[in-house]
């Protein structure tokens, strides 16, 4: 492409290898460019750090909503418990879905990872705006802790469900501070999102390394391109949604509600239209850590590494025309078009899948902890992907619609994205600290979590069937779908101590730290090709970049060359001409 | 089709008249199997049959979209299985294997027969999405108000109610065998009208009026609860819908037009209207009401 910008850290293959990166900045990243200790962690605008702090603080988030769902999980275990009441149930689901949607899968995915990682995929020294990225960050933490804040003021936090419909938002329905603090907290990190959404774009578009054209770009880089895109379309409708919704609250402006000429189905049309692309600005991401993970332990590239570009455009374009699938019970939609549109958005992610598949044929695959969630993800994602086609036919959504058949069915999306997420900390992690995460108390973790994500979700998708709508905190007239809503608990137990296991990993690799190198997988993307954890501004050299695995071409000379894609490996393109 | 290739292309010597036997056991196979999906020798997959006329076409629905959510889904599990047990690396053998990118054709296969199977679905949905919205003219009417947190029934042209909240769960009389049109609102936030056994669910939203139309086949007490979130007590709004045959509900509603008189059937009436009339809703669709 035409980005050949000159940058002090980029230098040819000869002057530099991986080795003398190490040599020269393991030990002391950062430290010249500013404070250390906490205050580095509070200042800096390096994206490594902030990607950290994302990273972590969206684990955090993780850790709290999933101790609402075993809660929620404890209410369910009888039809007529008493262990939370009415409201606090309410509340809970509430904060569940809007801790684990809002804060922790996007931020985790598209600005932790993301952040971590787009700027030393493409060859960057940082994101194209740090001060930005830093704004995003705090803004993000602010609206984190503005959500949580709600179970500290009088009348406990906002108890209308994650979606918030109107008019069970407006003022008279929901009094108190908690719906305002709901709203806030959106707003902050609806921003966060928008602005980390802009840096992702400008650092992809401006800050790639010389020879890294677009169809060079990891499918992980590309994927955040796209999620970007995507981010800068939904979430500022979003964010005006919530204002609107701000201003019936407090200012009388009745745009929600029928007294005044409001329109209630207003704001499930604005909510949905940022909701269905945000579906996809989660799962993205995911799609991209795993199809930088499962091409590294099968050996091979990846298979179709153009369709998969191609799917992912797909995706992000249908994704804006099927927001009203989740509205079919509502009377008021055209039901053909959401429908043909939710149901072709069948046919990117199916190539997606069979890609992974073809990855993996032929190839020599190692079942790392790594690999092992990413192909955990494939698996439930498959579930979730199915059961996600009936929801798009109108008949089966009405009686589908708002049952435990639809909570089964997005918990199989997003577990897989859990999935994937640790399929992505388990990669990145020994280059992110320079450790290896343990693969013993990893592997537990996988089986525990790939187990209690099956238990948890399949009942769901029965009990759903006899007729459990969701959002029920007592079932008194239905005894008999006790059985089923044990089983559901006994999977999110499971679930809940395959975190404990993540937890206990960290502690025991901190202790005993396995040194990971520059490279311990023998993997594709730049981020290999310099130390682990990076020095301040990334690279001191990079390898000549002549395929999506640099430097992987750059450990293989000798491999042949491929036949499509630009994939001849380094020694060959050393004579090459370079493209402009 | 496909278990006759094999015998027919055999090179084996075959007997012309084996032959004939066999092409006509396989036509016998084709034909029959789109009555094999069709009929009820299929599972229900884990749903309810349904008890009205739109509801069984719904079920049918839900099988035949089962049938192939088995069948790829199917596929691509035994696919990922056998992939991951074939193609595991051996030990200490360090080797790399050979480094495949692209198959167009492949590619091309998976991306097609996807949306062949795809516009099966969406025609199948299409027919059946038809007959499920459609409203034939009724041959009785209910007007369904959801509220906080409880169900008002009310029948036009009678003086006939029936009202009750949480506890006292009220229960809907219809008739069978009748085209009964249903008219549903709802008086303050968006609650869920949800009869899981007629497979089928609408929200009852402010300021919109949602028409649809029940042919209940099968007489007997149904349960019904509201399943869109509405507050506090959502999880407790239930009600009962008695699916009657047409001649004990002319004698239902007979009766009840009778015992209740004018005055009371306001009164009642009325009694709900204040609990709720704050958040009434004044606009068109509401006053178009009961038609």
């Amino acid at each position: 492409m035409t980005d050949l910008i000159e940058r002090p850290t980029t230098s040819t293959p000869d002057e530099g290898g991986p080795s003398n990166v190490d040599d020269g900045h393991h030990s002391d990243h950062g430290d010249h460019h500013g404070p250390s200790g906490l205050l580095k962690w509070l200042t800096s605008t390096d994206h490594k750090v902030i990607g950290i702090n994302y990273t972590v603080t969206s684990i955090v988030m993780m850790v709290i909503g999933g101790a609402f769902a075993e809660v929620i999980r404890a209410q369910l275990v009888s039809p007529t418990s008493t262990l939370v009441t009415l409201q606090q149930y309410n509340q809970l689901f509430t904060m569940h879905g809007s801790v684990m949607i809002y804060l922790f899968v996007g931020p985790f995915a598209f600005a932790g990872l993301a952040n971590y990682l787009v700027p030393l995929q493409v060859g960057a020294p940082d994101m194209a705006f740090p001060r930005l990225n830093a704004l995003s960050y705090w803004l993000y933490l602010t609206g984190s802790l503005t959500m949580v804040l709600g179970f500290f003021v009088s009348g406990g936090p906002a108890a209308f469900g994650w979606v918030g419909y109107a008019p069970l938002t407006s003022a008279i329905n929901a009094p108190g501070a908690g719906a305002d603090l709901w709203i806030g907290a959106l707003m902050l990190t609806g921003f966060s999102a928008i602005f980390s959404g802009v840096n992702l774009i400008a650092t992809i578009f401006y800050l790639r390394a010389p020879g890294m054209t677009l169809f060079r770009m990891p499918i992980f880089t590309w994927n955040m391109l796209v999620t970007g895109i995507l981010i800068l379309l939904a979430f500022p409708v979003l964010t005006a949604g919530l204002i609107m919704l701000y201003c019936d609250r407090h200012f009388g402006t009745h745009i929600f509600e029928v007294q005044g000429g409001g329109v209630p189905l207003l704001w499930q049309h604005i909510f949905w239209f940022w909701g269905h692309p945000e579906v996809y600005i989660l799962a993205l991401p995911f799609f991209g850590m795993v199809t930088e993970i499962i091409p590294v332990f099968s050996k091979k590239p990846i298979f179709g590494y153009k369709g998969m570009v191609f799917a992912t455009l797909t995706i992000a374009a249908l994704s804006l025309g099927v927001w009203a699938h989740h509205m079919f019970t509502t009377g008021a939609v055209l039901l053909p078009f959401f429908s043909i549109m939710s149901l072709l958005i069948a046919v990117p992610t199916g190539i997606k899948l069979f890609n992974w598949i073809g990855t993996m044929w032929g190839g020599k695959l190692q079942f790392s902890t790594a690999m092992l969630m990413a192909i955990g993800f494939v698996a439930t994602f498959l579930i979730g992907g199915i059961t996600g086609i009936y929801l798009a036919s109108p008949p089966l959504d009405f009686f589908t619609h708002d049952t435990y058949f639809v909570i089964a069915h997005f918990h199989s999306v997003v577990m897989a994205l859990t999935m994937g997420a640790f399929a992505g900390i388990y990669f990145w992690f020994p280059k992110m600290t320079g450790k290896m995460l343990h693969e013993g108390w990893g592997k537990a973790q996988f089986w525990l979590l790939f187990i209690g994500t099956q238990v948890f979700t399949l009942p769901g998708y029965l009990v759903g069937l006899h007729g459990m709508p969701r959002r029920m905190a007592v079932y008194p007239n239905n005894p008999s779908w006790q059985t089923l809503n044990q089983w559901e608990s006994v999977g999110a137990l499971l679930i809940g101590i395959s975190t404990l296991l993540f937890v206990v990993n960290v502690i025991v690799s901190y202790r005993k730290p396995i040194v990971a190198g520059d490279n311990p997988w023998d993997a594709n993307g730049l981020e290999w090709f310099t130390s682990s954890p990076p020095p301040h501004h990334n690279f001191t050299s990079l390898p000549p970049i002549r395929s999506e695995r640099p430097v992987w071409d750059y450990n293989h000379p000798d491999a042949p060359a491929l036949g499509h894609g630009h994939h001849e490996p380094a020694a060959a393109a050393a004579a090459e001409k370079v493209e402009a | 089709m496909e278990s006759a290739t094999p015998l027919t292309d055999s090179p084996d010597a075959v007997t012309p008249v084996r032959q004939r036997r066999s092409r006509r056991r396989a036509i016998l196979l084709a034909l029959s199997a789109p009555l094999i999906l069709a009929g009820c020798q299929l599972p229900s997959f884990g749903a309810y049959g349904g008890v009205s006329k739109t509801g069984t076409d719904t079920y049918k629905l839900w099988q035949g979209f089962s049938v192939a959510a088995v069948i790829i889904g199917g596929f691509t599990f035994l696919l990922m299985i056998f992939v991951i047990v074939r193609f595991r690396a051996k030990k200490k053998d360090t080797s790399l294997p050979k480094q495949t990118q692209y198959n167009i054709p492949l590619e091309i296969a998976y991306t097609v027969i996807p949306i062949v199977v795809v516009i099966g679905l969406f025609a199948a949905t299409v027919v059946v999405e038809n007959k499920v919205v459609a409203n034939p003219s009724p041959q009785a009417s209910i007007n369904v108000t959801a509220f906080q947190w409880g169900w008002k029934f009310t029948y036009p042209g009678h003086k006939a109610y029936v009202v009750g909240q949480t506890t006292q769960t009220p229960t809907m009389v219809m008739p069978a065998d009748e085209d009964v049109r249903i008219y549903l609102r709802s008086a303050d936030v968006v609650h869920g009208f949800y009869v899981p056994r007629f497979n089928f669910s609408r929200y009852a939203q402010p300021g919109l009026l949602n028409v649809f139309t029940f042919n209940i086949t099968k007489p007997g007490l149904y349960k019904g609860q509201c399943a869109q979130l509405c507050g506090l007590y959502h999880s407790l709004m239930y009600f009962n819908v008695r699916v009657l045959p047409s001649d004990q509900y002319d004698a239902w509603i007979a009766q009840q037009d009778a015992k209740t008189p004018v005055v009371n059937a306001v009164a009642q009436n009325g009694a709900i209207a204040s609990q709720i009339s704050p958040r009434v809703p004044t606009n068109r669709a509401q006053s178009q009401g009961a038609n």
